[in-house]
């Protein structure tokens, strides 16, 4: 499977020009991995009693709209969850990760490379295992059954984002930084003013990531929430499916709403992602 | 939780990308204060919600704590029962090998093939790459609504294509032989999507003078691709291979929209064990040793992915 193009190439009689042998790969493994999603999206157009039609169709005897509508309305305040959820996540994430990123890609202190070894370990550490104490400490400190958990703890310990910055800020070069400094820049500002704009790819890649660990965390709301006016979008969707179990169109639409958001960014970022991830010279 | 979708892993020292030109000064200036008032918020988080909780659940793990009782000591008792007298652990350790490894390999292998395409100059290619990356998009539960779907065994789509050219398809999620598989292939699509922009992003870096040299040389595309890109690759490759076990060994999300591990502890898998234990039956101190037992698997396999990186990993200086 590994190189399908260069093989399909190599193979292809040389009329066939290059371009088209790739197009065609690459619409045929779209079509392999969108399926799913596509057949999701058809079902959430269909009629009711057109969904469970065997066999079944692609293509809808009429676009359904209406279940849209249905499905919005009542995923409407979990939606301002997600958001809410969301935004707090990514705009603290990136405030301490690039702060961190920062100190530990220029600035010289004690115990610099202890505290960034520490950081770095903890990504081997399976949250699994830190679990039970962490619910007793948020349960002491009132924070079950709020938002809280879902966003402070998680902004606190933002180990890949920092590593990924600190990448990104080593690569800026230092006579910038120098003369910054020399023009009476203070170390906040030259990290604010100078520093930051350099790094806006890596602010991306790593805004995005966040942006869809906090959209699609099912563990944390499901262990840390109990009221359903706090639940976030697949939550809802789960309890979608126990209120309309029967209309399948519906929670298709309703499924297909919970991913649009996460879609269209990676649609919108995708460059600024890819380009975040190789400035932190994460590469071969 | 969110960090436990964004894995990550130390760089080896030479990966760091452009290393900044340093002067050659004769002792840098220290500026403690400034250091610790950018990387501080970080390390006391990391501290208080990762650290001290670990070292407390070490604690809770040689208790019979529920969260409501005086926990009484029990040393190791909780360590002894896993191994010896818990009928769902063999098995659950089983599945999360089986899981691990075909993900692992699948993704990375299936993650690079997408690279490559993606990394061709094609008008909309921006289009093709969210189409792969829109999976890794998706959450659980729209994805476990979806694949339940696909593979409902009489109106679903995979049975009643099959039907169509006359096999009777199997009940898939529902059938202990083919569970198991199901997970893993709702997995993979789901999984491909990070390795694809991560090896992405690899590719993009190369220098493209080296590729050049090579077809000067007369090496072919396929013989460029082994000899020249794949050892370049070698770093995120490595990268992934690292943070794909991770994540796949901790799996939980489409075990729980998917199957809850049945049927009959087919799908059950160690996380999942342990989330049973402490949030269903509330033996937070039987959980936390099988955290233990998690995080010692995972810190050993880590440890030796380390030691055989110079075996395969090639770094540019």
């Amino acid at each position: 499977m590994t190189t399908e193009a260069i093989r399909v190439y190599n193979r292809a009689p040389r009329h066939i020009p290059r371009r088209v042998v790739i197009l065609a790969v690459l619409i045929v493994l779209a079509v392999v991995f969108a399926m799913p999603l596509l057949w999701m999206v058809s079902a959430s157009l269909k009629p009711e009693n057109e969904v469970l039609q065997s066999p079944p169709s692609f293509i809808p005897s009429t676009a359904q709209w209406a279940n849209y509508s249905q499905a919005g309305h009542g995923l409407l305040p979990f939606f301002l969850n997600s958001c809410k959820l969301a935004a707090l996540n990514v705009g603290f994430l990136l405030v301490f990760a690039s702060m961190a990123g920062y100190g530990f890609a220029r600035l010289n202190f004690a115990f610099k490379n202890l505290a960034f070894a520490l950081l770095l370990s903890t990504a081997m550490i399976p949250s699994m295992v830190y679990l039970v104490p962490q619910y007793m400490l948020f349960r002491e400190m009132g924070w079950i059954d709020t938002h809280y958990p879902l966003w402070i703890p998680n902004v606190l310990t933002p180990v890949f984002g920092t590593f990924l910055l600190r990448q990104a800020f080593r690569g800026v070069p230092v006579e910038l930084e120098e003369a910054a400094k020399l023009d009476g820049a203070s170390i906040f500002g030259t990290f604010w003013r100078i520093m930051l704009p350099q790094v806006k790819p890596a602010l991306a890649a790593v805004g995005a990531l966040t942006f869809m660990g906090s959209w699609n965390d099912l563990f944390g709301p499901l262990i840390f929430l109990n009221s359903t006016r706090l639940q976030t979008m697949p939550i809802a969707l789960a309890l979608f499916k126990g209120e309309y179990f029967t209309q399948t169109n519906l929670m298709m639409a309703a499924a297909t709403l919970t991913i649009l958001p996460p879609l269209l960014l990676f649609l919108l970022a995708q460059k600024y992602f890819v380009q975040g991830i190789t400035m932190s010279g994460l590469k071969g | 939780m969110a960090n436990a979708v964004l894995p990550t892993v130390a760089p080896p020292p030479d990966v760091a990308g452009p290393k900044p030109k340093r002067r050659p000064k004769p002792k840098p200036k220290r500026q403690n204060l400034a250091g610790w008032l950018f990387v501080g918020p970080v390390i006391l988080g990391v501290l208080f919600f990762q650290l001290a909780p670990v070292a407390a659940s070490l604690v809770v793990s040689l208790t019979n704590w529920s969260g409501l009782n005086t926990p009484k000591f029990l040393a190791f008792d909780n360590y002894k029962e896993l191994f010896t007298a818990d009928d769902t652990f063999w098995p659950s350790l089983k599945n999360t090998v089986i899981f691990t490894l075909a993900v692992v390999v699948l993704t990375i292998g299936i993650g690079l093939a997408l690279a490559v395409l993606c990394n061709q100059k094609v008008k909309g290619i921006g289009i093709f790459r969210t189409l792969y990356y829109s999976p890794a998009v998706t959450n659980v539960v729209a994805i476990g609504f979806v694949w339940f779907w696909l593979y409902d065994p009489d109106n679903g789509l995979f049975n009643s294509t099959l039907r169509t050219i006359g096999i009777h398809g199997p009940a898939w999620l529902s059938d202990t032989k083919t569970a198991l598989i199901a997970v893993i292939v709702v997995a993979i699509w789901q999984g491909v999507g990070y390795p694809m922009v991560i090896l992405l992003a690899g590719l993009q870096s190369i220098d493209q003078s080296l590729l050049e040299a090579a077809t000067v040389d007369g090496a072919s595309a396929w013989r460029r691709f082994w000899s020249v890109v794949v050892p370049l690759l070698t770093p995120s490759l490595f990268f992934l291979t690292i943070t794909q076990f991770i994540t796949s060994f901790q799996v939980f999300g489409i075990i729980y929209v998917m199957t809850s591990g049945g049927p009959n502890n087919a799908t059950s898998v160690f996380i999942f064990h342990i989330y049973e234990a402490a949030f269903g039956h509330g033996r937070l101190g039987y959980a936390s040793a099988m955290g233990w037992v998690l995080f010692v698997i995972v810190g050993v396999v880590t440890a030796i992915q380390w030691r055989l990186e110079k075996r395969w990993v090639h770094y540019d200086n």
